[in-house]
């Protein structure tokens, strides 16, 4: 293929994924594990015993480290891209980011990992670069295009540090869609019908709402609206801080001063949540520290009631998203449900009484996977933009801007310019003059969102109009034209009509990357150098064989090895001596698929290390080690407990 | 400012460089797209200016032309292609996004005429305007009236009281405004046809018949805003 393939990629707060259209059919790219879902995770491996750079891993294996190098792990990272240190502060009590002490107020936040610090697009970059990976290990050629998902809700600086990040790990991001619409392409791809959907998209971090109309594979977005804070996570922490408090109430053990241990019991949360949403009850049953046990039932009435504040939350972005595109409940024909939390049953139930579906015999529509059904419209899109298929040529998808664009007014007021609900791209053209005699500059505040004062909107960017020629005061006329192109992503540019100059514009965003730090920040070259593709892949292959060997290696020291049974163990020497026998090879197919093999046969035994992590650091022992560096507050979310159902 | 389209003067295609009439978004030779033509809104859907709108035809062709000009279409296309798309389509999208609006459609059409209105329906949305001095006549007693009503329902708010006699009179007055409201958009529209199909004269009349009628509508408009806020806070 001349010009390569263009993917679908999901960046989620807690999983990643990474389709392609394969014929007519969008379908996900297993990871190296074989599995779907990359947990978004980055460890920072030791420093090489040579000294040098250490190297970065993402996804299961990172996840791993989490038990042992909590320091050197990162996840969630989702949840800071494009925002500035001020806005961060209450993620900072939730979660166990470790800020870089010298950042000031204004900059791009640096996270400590380990002894270096990045930035939340460099987390993400190496998120994506591992999907990259995945995908060319897959397809056997480079990929270097692809289509990325974002909230709906997410505003211009979280949009342009998703593609900075994209930038970095050597991707050309074509396209950013948003994750709601991206499930509508998915659904909508095998039915070409006329109708009104609403797709409801309730994930681990973020909420989101959009109403479209499909007419002759046309899917125009009427409106969206939702909450970025707003998930699971909220869930979670309400079971979690239960817990805590009976804890603490009836066996005088105070767990919040024990991170590792509030690790350990969310993750016993998250297990009951996705319980509850086959079973009628649940049990915690948890061995505490003094030895005392702390066992609990929560029937799913409970639990309901004890979540239903949470879900309301979603009901007013609903209704306006249905006041917005102008309709009643009863005009949306379908309700699609995205993101792992729908398929809690009284989510379920809010949504059949928002959209009075029961009432008109309808269901909401759930066949495709809520955990994929984003990335796999993300491929669908890809697969649009690439403009070299049947099956999509006559899709076309209608996006709008979630939020309002506005510029500071006097007194401090928004002037609104491109409302919220707009189809992107959408412009706005303003004229500005001077207050002064011989003024030569301009300053201009843009901001988004629905407030009436600037102040409690988004500041997106300060620009300063520079170079006017020297006239009386109000005598400039100067055109500023702003667009927001189809990524959702602010342009402006700006001229002086009456000297015909165009007028020199510096734009300062409020939060976000230079070009110039973005090209620095680039992941390592080695990616770009296609024509070695072949050698590449063999290098890669030979890497995860020697990381592997080097973690079988240690096994038998691990306090889980004597709990396998001989025949597993011999399994896993017999997978490891083939491994060793074949890595010397030129085929990296061969090599991968020995390490597969090995990596399968140490299954049971990693389950069992990370078991082992667990309950010790449930029950206090190496608290103060592994528990420390986490966050101090309890409702760090647990990143090891996947949104897998039994 | 009217008639753009006779005015138009030929330009030479970027791509095959025969000339071609400016108010057009693809060369008529070649199939091409063109950067955006200097016509209105209107002549992006290849209408004369009117107020009678099929939003049926309007949508088709919306689609028809979103089809063809949208940045999807040009993702692997050549830098200036791919620029005149964006551009393109964003005027594609503000021209229908205003003429699928009937008040939005009338209001840039008298601009188009030249007649000076307050900046856009809501004036909500323009630095805090709220035009004070333009109380219409026949509801001089009634403003008067209100916001001494809103005033009093603001400080017993700010008290932390409910007054539910003065709550339910600002519910009736905001139902009485919601009425005017829409008479004056029955009016507006019974313009419409004068303006469109009307002499020089007639048209002049209709267009200064609603340039009053959009004051009053704004004015309305900032009432039924001020006593929804308050009814809220």
């Amino acid at each position: 293929m001349a010009e390569g393939r263009v993917v679908g990629i999901d960046l989620g707060t807690t999983n990643s994924l990474v389709a392609y259209m394969e014929g007519d059919a969008p379908v996900v790219i297993p990871g190296v594990d074989g599995s779907n879902l990359v947990p978004s995770v980055v460890a920072l491996d030791p420093i090489p015993a040579g000294g040098g750079r250490p190297t970065v891993t993402v996804g299961n294996s990172a996840r791993k480290a989490l038990i042992q190098t909590p320091e050197r792990v990162i996840y969630s990272i989702k949840r800071l891209m494009g925002r500035g240190v001020e806005e961060i502060q209450s993620e900072l009590k939730l979660f166990p980011f470790r800020l870089s002490d010298d950042v000031e107020a204004g900059e791009v936040p640096r996270i400590q990992l380990g002894e270096l610090r990045f930035t939340p697009p460099e987390i993400s970059a190496y998120i994506l670069r591992q999907l990259k990976r995945n995908a060319e290990r897959f397809f056997g050629s480079p990929v270097t295009q692809a289509v990325i998902t974002v909230p709906a809700y997410f505003n211009d600086a979280q949009r342009q540090a998703t593609k900075d990040a994209g930038r970095m790990a050597g991707l050309d991001v074509l396209r950013l869609v948003n994750e709601p619409t991206a499930a509508a392409l998915a659904y909508g791809l095998d039915r070409a019908k006329a109708g009104t959907i609403a797709v409801y998209d309730l994930g681990g971090g973020t909420f989101d709402i959009s109403i479209l109309k499909l007419r002759d594979g046309i899917f125009e977005v009427q409106s969206t609206n939702g909450d970025t804070h707003l998930g699971g996570d909220d869930i979670d922490n309400l079971l979690l801080t239960i817990a805590l408090d009976e804890i603490h109430a009836e066996h005088g053990v105070d767990l919040r001063r024990h991170p590792g241990a509030v690790q350990a019991l969310r993750k016993a949360a998250i297990e009951a949540k996705i319980q509850l949403s086959t079973e009628a009850v649940t049990h915690f049953d948890i061995e505490l520290p003094n030895g005392d046990r702390y066992q609990r039932e929560i029937p799913r009435a409970v639990f309901e009631q004890l979540i239903e504040p949470v879900l309301e939350r979603t009901a007013s972005p609903c209704k306006q998203a249905l006041a917005d595109a102008g309709i009643t409940p009863e005009q949306i024909d379908e309700v699609v449900l995205v993101g792992g939390s729908t398929r809690i049953p009284a989510v379920r139930q809010l949504v059949d009484d928002l959209f009075h579906l029961a009432a008109r015999g309808k269901t909401p529509q759930i066949k495709l996977n809520p955990d994929e059904v984003v990335a796999l419209g993300a491929a669908v899109q890809a697969d649009i933009l690439a403009g070299a298929s049947k099956s999509t040529e006559e899709l076309l998808l209608l996006d709008v801007t979630p939020l309002s664009l506005g510029i500071e007014a006097l007194g401090g007021t928004v002037a609104r310019i491109i409302q919220r609900n707009s189809t992107i791209p959408a412009s706005a053209t303003e004229h500005f003059t001077t207050g002064v005699d011989g003024q030569k500059n301009v300053a201009i505040h843009v901001v988004q969102g629905e407030r009436e004062l600037a102040a409690d909107c988004r500041s997106l960017a300060r620009f300063d109009l520079k170079g006017i020629p020297p006239m009386s005061a109000g005598l400039p006329r100067i055109e500023v034209r702003f667009l927001i192109d189809a990524d959702g992503i602010l342009k402006v540019t700006a001229r002086e009509q009456r000297s015909g100059l165009a007028s020199q514009i510096e734009v300062k965003p409020t939060y976000g990357l230079t070009d110039e730090q973005v090209e620095s920040m680039i992941l390592d070259s080695f990616d770009h150098a296609e024509e070695d593709f072949a050698k590449r892949l063999l290098i890669e292959a030979r890497n995860e064989a020697e990381t592997i060997l080097a973690a079988v290696e240690r096994a038998p020291e691990s306090a889980a090895w004597p709990m396998l049974s001989g025949g597993e163990q011999a399994a896993i020497q017999v997978a490891s001596a083939h491994l060793k026998a074949v890595k010397g090879g030129e085929d990296s197919a061969v090599v991968r698929a020995a390490t597969l093999a090995l990596d399968q046969a140490t299954r049971r035994f990693a389950e069992l290390m990370m078991e082992a992590a667990v309950s010790t650091a449930l029950r206090g022992k190496t608290m103060d080690s592994a528990g420390e560096e986490m966050g101090e507050e309890l409702t760090a979310p647990h990143p090891m407990a996947a949104a897998e159902f039994k | 400012m009217l008639n753009v389209i006779d005015s138009a003067v030929p330009v030479a295609c970027w791509s095959c460089s025969i000339g071609h009439n400016d108010i057009t978004l693809f060369c008529p030779h070649c199939s091409k797209i063109q950067p955006p033509p200097g016509g209105d809104y209107f002549s992006v859907f290849g209408l004369k200016p009117r107020l009678n709108l099929d939003l049926g035809v309007l949508e088709h062709e919306f689609h028809r032309l979103s089809r063809k000009l949208h940045p999807d279409r040009f993702a692997r296309a050549q830098e200036n292609e791919k620029e005149w798309s964006l551009a393109d389509t964003a005027l594609l999208n503000d021209a229908y996004r205003t003429l699928k609006d009937p008040l939005r459609r009338t209001e840039y059409l008298l601009k188009l005429e030249g007649a000076e209105i307050g900046e856009e329906h809501s004036g909500k949305d323009r630095k805090g305007q709220k035009d004070p001095s333009r109380v219409p006549a026949d509801l001089l007693e009634e403003v008067f009236e209100l916001n001494m009503q809103l005033e009093e329902m603001r400080a017993a708010r700010k008290m932390g009281e409910g007054d539910a006699a003065l709550e339910a009179d600002l519910c009736k007055a905001k139902a009485k405004f919601d009425c005017l409201m829409a008479a004056v958009d029955i009016d507006l529209r019974g313009q419409w046809n004068a303006w469109d199909e009307g002499e020089a004269t007639a048209r002049q009349a209709a267009q200064e018949k609603m340039v009053a009628l959009l004051d009053r509508r704004r004015y309305l408009s900032n009432l039924v805003r001020d006593v929804t806020e308050t009814l809220g806070a």
